[in-house]
């Protein structure tokens, strides 16, 4: 008897909350800085925020076919922008909320830079190009420093930004090349060596968000979207290591 | 990108992972079968840990014991200069753990479903236990070797998640098929995708069905 009362409970609480919760879609390298906006934004509201992490292009393959997101974080302009032509994404709400930079980390290289071109120094890790626009922002580095012909035979693809750093902090992969972003992990064994890539190495890592279409009349999931521009979510996103035009 | 590469990967570790596993596994499924020791289920759990284990469990402690600060990674390093990790070496040592069960298991039944004094009545004549187990004890436990050999090489064809977390997506040498079909579908490369997909549905489809032809003609006889 007990036990059914507990259940219905359940049952009961369970899909409603889910129904009334925003669902974000994350870049993972945002995923730390969006775990800590959502907790602030709950703290203020009371609303819940559910978060699913996986790479851009994997977010942006979901939702064309038909995931439930509200609201997407991209870490590209290219597939919000996609999104909105499509009609997928509430056309105007666009906009800019993090741009990010991309980082060299090891934790048994002297010399992060020296390690791209010594052929014997272990794997290099990055993120998929073809679904990550770190991993893509990474490969355009390494080709026009000319690092790839060295760094080509020895790169392993994570399926997202988040594996290409779990390669290298389990040292499996000898450097990763990952999102400043991404530093802060909690557990992160200490670096040997960091080296931030210039802005003008790659194309840059402007990440945009855009309200999808099915929260179109959604006021909650439009009041976090629009937290995101808020001065004290925007002081967040610089803390997690991201630049933000004034 | 070709079709065709990341299959031949694929087709070369399942026959790589098939041929160890009918090696390492016979011993253990004949171990386990005329064993009477009290600790059989605790090694027949072990065996079969795989089946329940979902490929993250797996795939996270193989890239801890297989990296290079891992206890068979570094050893692994000393004797050949580099780690398992993202490596076609690595990968079917993988593949063999994730899929003994599906060798053992056949194999075991049959041994187990032998007539004890077939055995018994070879090693009066005078064979030796190896002769035995040979001549005897193998030829009738044909059936239970070829469903053995065809499911590992079958699992191990389709294993995804194990490669997904210690492979590391290198073509040529650890994107196999499973690899490369979710990367196209990631991508948006259906037709890709479902070039592969239908490759392997109707390769799977012909070993199967030929394991069952070959089964049925068996029970026939």
């Amino acid at each position: 008897m007990r036990v059914g009362a507990i259940l219905l409970v359940f049952l009961l609480a369970v899909p409603a909350r889910a129904a009334d919760a925003i669902n974000v879609a994350v870049a993972s390298n945002f995923s730390r800085a969006a775990a800590e906006l959502a907790e602030q934004f709950e703290a203020e509201t009371g609303l819940a925020v559910r978060l699913s992490i996986g790479s851009t292009g994997k977010l942006y393959a979901q939702i064309l076919n038909g995931a439930p997101f509200d609201v997407f974080l991209a870490a590209d302009t290219a597939r919000p922008a996609r999104l909105e032509r499509s009609g997928h994404a509430v056309a105007g709400t666009r906009f800019t909320y993090a741009t990010g930079s991309l980082v060299l980390w090891s934790r048994s290289a002297r010399d992060c830079l020296a390690a791209l071109t010594d052929d014997g120094a272990g794997h290099v890790a990055l993120a998929n190009p073809e679904t990550a626009p770190y991993g893509k922002a990474a490969v355009e580095f390494l080709a026009t420093a000319g690092y790839w012909e060295s760094v080509s035979a020895r790169a392993v693809y994570g399926e997202n930004i988040n594996q290409a750093l779990q390669f290298a902090a389990t040292g499996n992969a000898a450097i990763g090349i990952v999102a400043r972003s991404q530093l802060t992990a909690p557990q992160l064994p200490a670096a040997t060596c960091t080296w931030v890539v210039p802005a003008a190495s790659s194309t840059g890592l402007e990440q945009q968000a855009v309200l999808l279409q099915r929260a179109a009349d959604n006021a909650n999931a439009l009041r976090f979207f629009e937290f995101l521009g808020t001065d004290r979510a925007r002081a967040t996103i610089r803390r997690h290591g991201y630049e933000l035009a004034r | 990108m070709s079709i065709f590469g990341p299959l031949w990967l694929s087709v070369q570790l399942a026959f790589a992972t098939t041929v160890i596993l009918v090696l390492v596994g016979t011993p253990v499924a004949w171990w386990l079968s005329q064993t009477r020791t009290r600790w059989k289920p605790v090694v027949q759990a072990v065996v079969a840990m795989p089946i329940v284990l979902p490929p993250t469990v797996l795939g996270f402690y193989l890239l801890i014991l297989l990296g290079p600060d891992g206890a068979i990674g570094s050893w692994w390093v000393q004797l050949t200069g580099s780690a398992l990790t993202f490596s076609f070496t690595g990968l079917v040592i993988a593949s063999c753990i994730y899929s003994l069960p599906f060798a053992v298991q056949p194999i075991q039944n049959a041994f187990e479903s032998l007539p004890k004094h077939y055995l018994e009545r070879a090693w009066t004549l005078g064979a030796s236990r190896l002769d035995a187990f040979f001549s005897v004890a193998v030829p009738l436990s044909l059936r239970g070797f070829v469903s053995g050999i065809v499911l590992s090489f079958a699992h191990t064809l389709g294993e995804f998640g194990v490669v997904l977390m210690v492979g590391g997506n290198i073509p040529g040498e650890t994107r196999v098929i499973s690899i490369a079909i979710y990367d196209h579908v990631e991508s948006l490369n259906y037709t890709a995708a479902h070039q592969m997909s239908l490759l392997l549905v109707g390769f799977a489809f012909a070993v199967l069905a030929t394991m069952f032809v070959i089964n049925r003609r068996w029970s026939e006889r």
